[in-house]
């Protein structure tokens, strides 16, 4: 009976006191697609492709009031690469670009996170991509967050970041205007 | 000159597909390696490969005519042959149109995967009928090692007729480039 009171008090303590006082931490909502990681590059220097890589997942940690303590990993299955044709996908998973039969995932780890104004702050970390791992530094931005109509607590990023594909070893030469790739990620996540 | 087969020799029908595919064969095959490893800014980059694909159809198509041809036509006997060799070509000449119907049908998959159809060369077009993620990759592996084992059965075929027509010195590599020879009688008493 003292077991459970304490139990109780501290389960009230933790309800009461604990909102928002530590790093909450959240699944990257991939089950139902809250969450995409898309790409942007140019055709010749005359348009934009955007493709994404449709599987992948995560997690991260996340505290309003203190998001420098923020962490996020992000592990991405480079087969699942999409433009919209699959000629093409089939040629960005050969040997001469992503060659996803020899690094078959890429990965994301945060190492730092600072912010900057309001909710905006720079994420940097290292990113694994063609069995290269670099450090990049992606402009975050906190889009909201709070309780989901079904009883869950999610909060949302977005982000963008621009990779040179040469520092990843992708060599394959798409031509002057087709040398860096922008990447989009918008990033959902369900509280634990 | 002879349109059919008969028993002592091909008609001109067979050996025009005979020869034509071979050539278009081999062709394909050269430009099936050169293709694929055209640069982005090469001006066949794109010509190559739909130039591959239309032919490849007006292969497929041909490669059932020939079979519905074959099946409605006499079978020149070859008692130029042992019966080891008889048994061997038999399974050269079939092993052709298995290895052909899957080389073609994997290249087809390889273009029509996402639901694209083949426009072969502005005539008719030939519509996807088979969808499945992923397939294209599938189908690229198999399309390349189908490639290669048809050469190298046509090598195999090559080599046999060429011992035949200058080792054995017999008829086995004439027949199939000029019509039966008026000698019918003097082959069917050689062969009781």
């Amino acid at each position: 009976m003292k077991a459970g009171m304490t139990a109780l008090a501290v389960a009230l303590f933790a309800s009461v006191g604990s909102p928002s006082a530590m790093a909450a931490d959240y699944v990257i909502d991939t089950t139902n697609a809250h969450a995409s990681i898309t790409f942007k590059v140019s055709h010749l220097g005359f348009s934009w492709i955007i493709g994404r890589f449709d599987k992948f997942s995560g997690t991260f940690s996340y505290d309003d009031k203190n998001p420098d303590a923020s962490k996020v990993n992000v592990e991405i299955d480079t087969t699942s690469v999409d433009t919209n044709l699959a000629l093409r996908d089939k040629h960005l998973r050969a040997a001469d670009l992503l060659d996803t039969d020899m690094f078959p995932t890429a990965k994301f780890e945060s190492t730092a996170v600072k912010s900057t104004d309001g909710n905006k702050a720079t994420i940097t970390g290292n990113l694994t991509l063609h069995g290269v791992t670099k450090e990049i530094t992606i402009d975050a931005e906190h889009v909201g967050g709070g309780k989901d109509p079904w009883g869950g607590y999610r909060d949302g990023f977005t982000g963008t970041t621009k990779i040179t594909l040469a520092d990843y070893g992708i060599l394959r030469n798409l031509g002057p205007a087709t040398k860096d790739v922008e990447l989009i990620l918008n990033i959902e996540g369900v509280r634990k | 000159m002879l349109i059919r087969d008969t028993l002592e020799g091909y008609g001109i029908v067979s050996r025009l597909f005979h020869w034509l595919m071979a050539i278009a064969i081999f062709g394909m095959f050269a430009l099936g390696l050169w293709m694929v490893r055209l640069d982005y800014y090469s001006p066949y980059y794109n010509a190559a490969p739909n130039f591959h694909r239309d032919l490849g159809m007006l292969l497929l198509l041909a490669l059932v005519v020939r079979w519905l041809w074959r099946a409605a036509n006499p079978k020149p006997v070859s008692d130029d042959l042992t019966p080891a060799e008889r048994k061997i070509s038999n399974v050269v000449h079939w092993g052709f149109y298995v290895l052909l119907l899957v080389l073609m049908v994997s290249g087809y998959l390889i273009s029509t995967q996402d639901g694209e159809s083949i426009d072969v060369f502005g005539w008719f077009s030939v519509p996807s009928i088979f969808r499945m993620p992923g397939l294209e990759d599938r189908a690229g592996y198999i399309h390349r090692l189908f490639a290669y084992a048809v050469i190298a059965l046509a090598v195999v075929h090559t080599l046999a007729a060429l011992k035949h027509h200058f080792i054995d010195k017999d008829d086995v590599l004439g027949r199939m480039w000029s019509g039966p020879k008026a000698r019918p009688k003097s082959k069917e008493d050689n062969s009781q």
